[in-house]
């Protein structure tokens, strides 16, 4: 540890620190742009100097190491000079086109020049004009506005690992850009908005929509994969206009998926807005009534068994426990979740979480990768392996379709086949594992959700515990999800009950009325034809287009919900605006149509529910935290290692940009698509 | 006056041959194991005896670099890096050692190694320095054949290797740290310090980067004695420095000298005077383009060593003497500098990137008066604003030459903004 004074107050620093740190510890604020905490150091910009004793010139606190004794001021003569000659060098050549640009009123260099600019320029020459670059139908740039702080490149290069971005010319002529003109192919490059001090990167769907001081801001939860990402929803009026990623250092740090952040223009599109029922094959607007009737009347005479319920992916967890509580009332075992046949096992919760927590990446030394993609599966969850890459020697092995992860790792096998090397010791990541201490494994849905899935379930787990994965102070068996509402309802037990028909039993003809509580990613054509179809959702998509009665809900940007990470985190979202037209919270219809047919369910507000739920599983009484697991018990899941198939492991998800109703129905992930699937595509060939 | 048994640079004209054979015959390589076996701390005090200082520009004392070197290795190799980026305007003295008197360099480069614990030495050549960077390697194989360098160097068991790489001409490269990233393959872009080469340099290793003629004085100084070469020069301004006098003289040069000798002497004893006469000098900038102007008052008495100039607010710099008669628009002069390191700031850091653009735009129209008398004022705060502010020091080299301009040539300036006044306005319309 350093003692520093900064201005007079003593902080006690670790060595190594640098001086900003020290500063801000002291509780002074530096201004800073090229300087950012999750970035590696540049110290270009200037305008964090500082005055050190004994130092004849101002130095760059974001780069300067504090010293034992080191005395520093931060508001003195000379540090305020420095600053204002560095904002103003900064001001000469930036267009100061501020009420025509998007980041006006939250702008790094716009509050800076409040504190540190001349009220008039002493700048009498031509200013410098930039060209723009295209970097895809997400990011929009002005480039004329670039401060050339490089966090943009630190971040693609960092961060996303994907080393596109760089500056080109040097001196005044120096830009920043993609070398050669092309769309920045990362899931996370929203994110450069964010970081983008001035306004030189900008959001392309959000260009020219809003100034910040005119929304309304709602912290609430991402639900469009499974880490269950912080967000900010930005409203105005009954419109979501943006999302920002919120911090949360133990589960997206600040970091916001792409699909996560642009896929908000797919909320206002194909919304089911009003009841429908299907007359003579057509479907046309009913009221409620209507259709709480219709549904009531094919209900009567059915038997418990030929009554099913499907749970979709961004099924909230109180609607999915009313849904479950109505089965149950119903005398129905007809349940599940698990929409593509993953072969999920709910007997014990960690044969489904992801148990090392997602912060507990960063203490692994070897990592295997068991048919999942997690960049396209969980692009936040993937920059936090990246981070523990760059920390240094992460040994990765990865078995399924070999992909550019953004890191390095070494593919060693597309199939099961691998795991049985693994296992069998045969392969020489095997010995990787064994030397290992804190080895981890993680299995997508693409190892499960095939005929064998149980198999690799257990083989999985097999090679947990045979490699010390399983331990009292290191879980390192990880199932990552791609749905928010999977974990969820497998704690709830969404699951097929005694003698209960499975998601592939229901649709073949298993029942004759199935509830899909917003579930499109079934393959609805293989419904049986009598089957009678309730579809209860927020968006028009496969679902819906099969429904005989259609139940408009709620999107998670208007309801207060439960979701339930990947790691077994319960997070709730927050209402940023009410639902449209005569759509209502998924719980609700539940509670009412429940109310119709007699069954009446014993909740009538959130908190009833709520507490319902807290008694379906203590998870949903302790949000927002997930405590680390421990192996106790290393008794595998229920499946046979032995029925191992050799059929490679597929992608789960086939497109990064549509994956559930709401992105399939946005513009921007539709243009993403475009953009970046040929592409794809090609590389592949 | 520097006797000529005293001169360190004996082909410093090129009349004699370069090659191995003819460096021999003028002493270098003679005794180079004798002097290796020394051991490396001998030979490092023997360097800080000798007072040295680094020959680049900044004057740093070169024994003391050396010592900042670890004394044990870590582990990691330690490398001796050669900045031969010689592209400071005015500047011509390395280019003359490269191809005249290469061999002088490449011993130094051994023994700088062994004092350092090197093994490798990388020489970094200026792009535009084709020639000399081929004359460099034919002499570099040449020192190979002979067994001087490679596995066992001049037979003293020291393996010593010796790179020449050729840069692709910035200006900016030759900033040590810049130097380091360029042969790494990088942006040049200078990069923050601390850590300091010596930490952490060419690839995360301790690196020293020294000028060509810090490394190729090194071998005689060792040969004759530190107490030979510090009594040469001035106090704390030791030995022997090769000035480089261009511009307004009767015979523009390069010629080995003493440190501290004046600089009228040195200009009428070796450049055949001020074209026209002393009485005919208007200014000097004594050390290449970075340093201050000083005008014809203090250049009758200056002497030429780090420390007198820097009492007359310049600086020795490389020992670039360039030189202006009463001929020169001193405005356009130091305009043109300006153009310079405008045009070769790395655009890394910002008040050398936007501040550079700025001071040029400024005295282009000061060369033709277009400004107000008050802009004056406000140009000499825009260099108080860069200078001592960025990363690297082209910053502080941007500002001083406008510096040394505004100190001593303002009333240049203010008259010919006053004269534009007089000028009748142009009539656009018409």
């Amino acid at each position: 540890m350093a003692k520093v004074t900064v201005d007079g107050v003593e902080v006690e620093v670790p060595n190594g620190a640098s001086v900003l740190q020290a500063c801000e510890l002291a509780g002074r604020e530096i201004p800073r742009f090229c300087y950012h905490e999750r970035l590696s150091v540049a110290g270009n910009c200037r305008m964090c100097l500082v005055e050190i004793e004994k130092n004849p010139k101002p130095v760059a606190s974001c780069a300067f190491p504090v010293a034992d004794g080191m005395v520093v001021k931060t508001d003195s003569p000379m540090v305020r000079q420095s600053r204002r000659g560095v904002m103003e060098f900064l001001l000469i050549n930036h267009p100061l086109d501020c009420p025509i640009c998007d980041q006006g009123g939250e702008c790094d260099l716009q509050d800076q020049s409040m504190a540190y600019g001349m009220d008039h320029s002493r700048y009498h020459e031509n200013k410098r004009a930039v060209k723009d670059k295209d970097l895809g139908p997400l990011v929009k740039t002005v480039m004329t506005r670039c401060i050339q702080c490089t966090r943009c490149i630190r971040f693609a290069q960092e961060i996303a690992g994907v080393p596109e971005l760089g500056a080109t010319a040097r001196g005044e002529n120096m830009e920043i850009g993609t070398y050669v003109e092309k769309a920045l192919s990362s899931e996370l490059s929203g994110n450069l908005i964010d970081i983008c001090p001035v306004g030189a990167l900008t959001s392309k769907p959000y260009a020219f929509v809003a100034r910040p001081w005119e929304l309304t801001k709602t912290d609430s939860i991402d639900v469009l994969d499974a880490v269950g990402t912080n967000i900010r929803i930005d409203a105005r009026g009954s419109e979501v206009l943006r999302i920002l990623p919120r911090l949360n250092e133990d589960v997206n740090e600040e970091w916001l998926a792409d699909k996560a952040r642009f896929s908000l223009d797919g909320l206002k599109r194909r919304r089911l807005d009003r009841p429908w029922l299907r007359r003579d094959g057509k479907l046309v607007a009913v009221s409620w009534q209507e259709a709480f009737a219709a549904i009531a009347q094919r209900l009567q005479g059915l038997s418990g068994a030929r009554i099913g319920a499907i749970a979709g992916d961004l099924a909230d967890a109180e609607s999915m426990v009313a849904l479950k509580d109505l089965m149950t009332g119903l005398g129905s075992p007809n349940l599940d979740c698990r929409q593509r046949g993953e072969k999920l096992e709910a007997t014990r919760r960690d044969f489904y979480c992801f148990n090392t927590t997602i912060a507990g990446i960063e203490e692994t030394d070897a990592l295997l990768l068991v048919g999942t993609n997690p960049r396209h599966e969980a692009p936040v969850l993937n920059a936090r392996i990246r981070k523990r890459v760059l920390a240094g020697s992460l040994p990765i092995a990865a078995i399924g379709a070999a992909a550019d992860l953004t890191y390095g790792a070494e593919w060693i096998g597309d199939g099961p086949a691998a795991l049985r090397a693994l296992l069998a010791g045969t392969h020489g990541f095997s010995s990787v594992l064994s030397a290992a201490k804190r080895p981890m494994v993680i299995l997508g849905q693409g190892a499960v959700a095939r005929a064998d899935g149980a198999a690799v379930l257990a083989a999985a787990w097999e090679i947990a515990a045979r490699f010390g994965m399983l331990g009292a102070d290191w879980h390192g068996f990880n199932m990552l999800h791609s749905a928010a509402a999977r974990v969820g309802a497998l704690d709830l037990g969404f699951l097929p009950g005694p003698q209960g028909k499975d998601v592939a039993a229901m649709l073949g003809g298993g029942v004759d009325l199935l509830w899909l509580l917003g579930a499109d990613e079934i393959d609805t054509d293989a419904i049986g034809a009598g089957t009678f179809v309730v579809y209860q959702g927020h968006h028009g998509d496969a679902g819906a287009a099969r429904a005989d009665v259609i139940l408009p809900g709620a999107a998670y940007t208007e309801k207060s919900a439960t979701y339930v990470n990947t790691e077994g985190r319960a997070q709730r979202t927050a209402a940023a605006l009410h639902p449209p037209g005569e759509a209502r919270e998924d719980w609700k219809i539940l509670r009412a149509f429940s109310d119709v047919i007699g069954r009446r369910l014993p909740y009538d507000d959130l908190d009833a529910v709520r507490q319902r739920l807290g008694e379906a599983h203590p998870v949903f009484t302790r949000t927002d935290t997930v405590p680390r697991l421990a192996c106790t018990d290393m008794t595998g899941p229920a499946g046979d290692s032995g029925g191992l198939s050799d059929a490679p492991f597929v992608p789960f998800l086939a497109d990064y940009y549509r994956t559930d109703p709401i992105s399939r129905t946005s513009p921007t992930m539709a243009e993403c698509a475009r953009t970046f699937g040929p592409a794809l595509m090609q590389a592949a060939e | 006056m520097l006797s000529d048994k005293d001169r360190i640079f004996t082909n410093l004209y090129g009349l004699h041959d370069w090659r191995l054979a003819g460096a021999r015959a003028r002493g270098d390589w003679d005794g180079t194991a004798a002097l290796l076996a020394r051991g490396r701390d001998a030979l490092i005090d023997e360097v800080k005896a000798s007072g040295l200082r680094g020959r680049g520009g900044a004057g740093f004392p070169t024994g003391m670099k050396w010592s900042f070197m670890p004394k044990q290795s870590d582990g990691r190799p330690h490398y001796l890096v050669v900045n031969a980026d010689e592209s400071e305007p005015g500047t011509c003295k390395d280019r003359d050692i490269l191809r005249h008197d290469p061999h002088k360099l490449i011993e130094g480069c051994l023994i700088a190694g062994v004092a350092m614990g090197a093994h490798v030495a990388y020489i970094y050549v200026r792009g535009e320095f084709y020639n000399e960077a081929a004359r460099l390697q034919a002499a570099v194989d040449e020192a190979y054949d002979a067994g001087l360098i490679g596995r066992n160097a001049c037979g003293s068991g020291w393996e010593f290797d010796v790179y020449v790489h050729r840069g692709a001409g910035a200006y900016i490269c030759g900033e040590e740290t810049a130097l380091l990233e360029s042969l790494e393959g990088k942006k040049g872009m200078p990069r923050l310090k601390p850590p300091f080469p010596a930490a952490v340099g060419l690839y995360g290793c301790p690196t020293t980067v020294n000028n060509v003629e810090s490394i190729a004085v090194v071998p005689t100084i060792l040969r004759r004695g530190a107490a030979w070469f510090s009594e040469l020069g001035r106090p704390k301004n030791a030995g022997t420095k090769i000035f480089c006098i261009s511009g307004h003289v009767n015979k523009p040069c390069n010629v080995e000298e003493e440190l501290g000798i004046p600089l009228r002497e040195l200009i009428e004893r070796y450049a055949g005077g001020v074209r026209g006469g002393w009485d005919n000098l208007l200014a000097v900038i004594p050390g290449g383009s970075s340093v201050p102007v000083l005008p014809r008052e203090i250049c009758d008495t200056v002497l030429m060593d780090f420390d007198s100039l820097r009492e007359v607010r310049s600086g020795l710099g490389t020992a670039a003497v360039i030189v202006m008669d009463k001929s020169t628009d001193i405005i356009k002069a130091i305009a043109r500098l300006s153009q310079f390191y405008k045009h070769e700031s790395c655009g890394q850091c910002t008040p050398c990137r936007e501040g550079t653009g700025w001071l040029m735009r400024v005295m282009y129209r000061l060369v033709e008066g277009r400004a107000e008398p008050e802009e004056i004022d406000v140009l000499e705060q825009v260099t108080r604003q860069i200078e001592g502010h960025t990363i690297c020091a082209l910053g502080d080299a941007a500002a001083w030459p406008v510096q040394g301009l505004i100190r001593h040539f303002r009333p240049v300036i203010e008259e010919r903004i006053a004269q534009a006044k007089t000028r009748p306005m142009p009539l656009a319309a018409e």
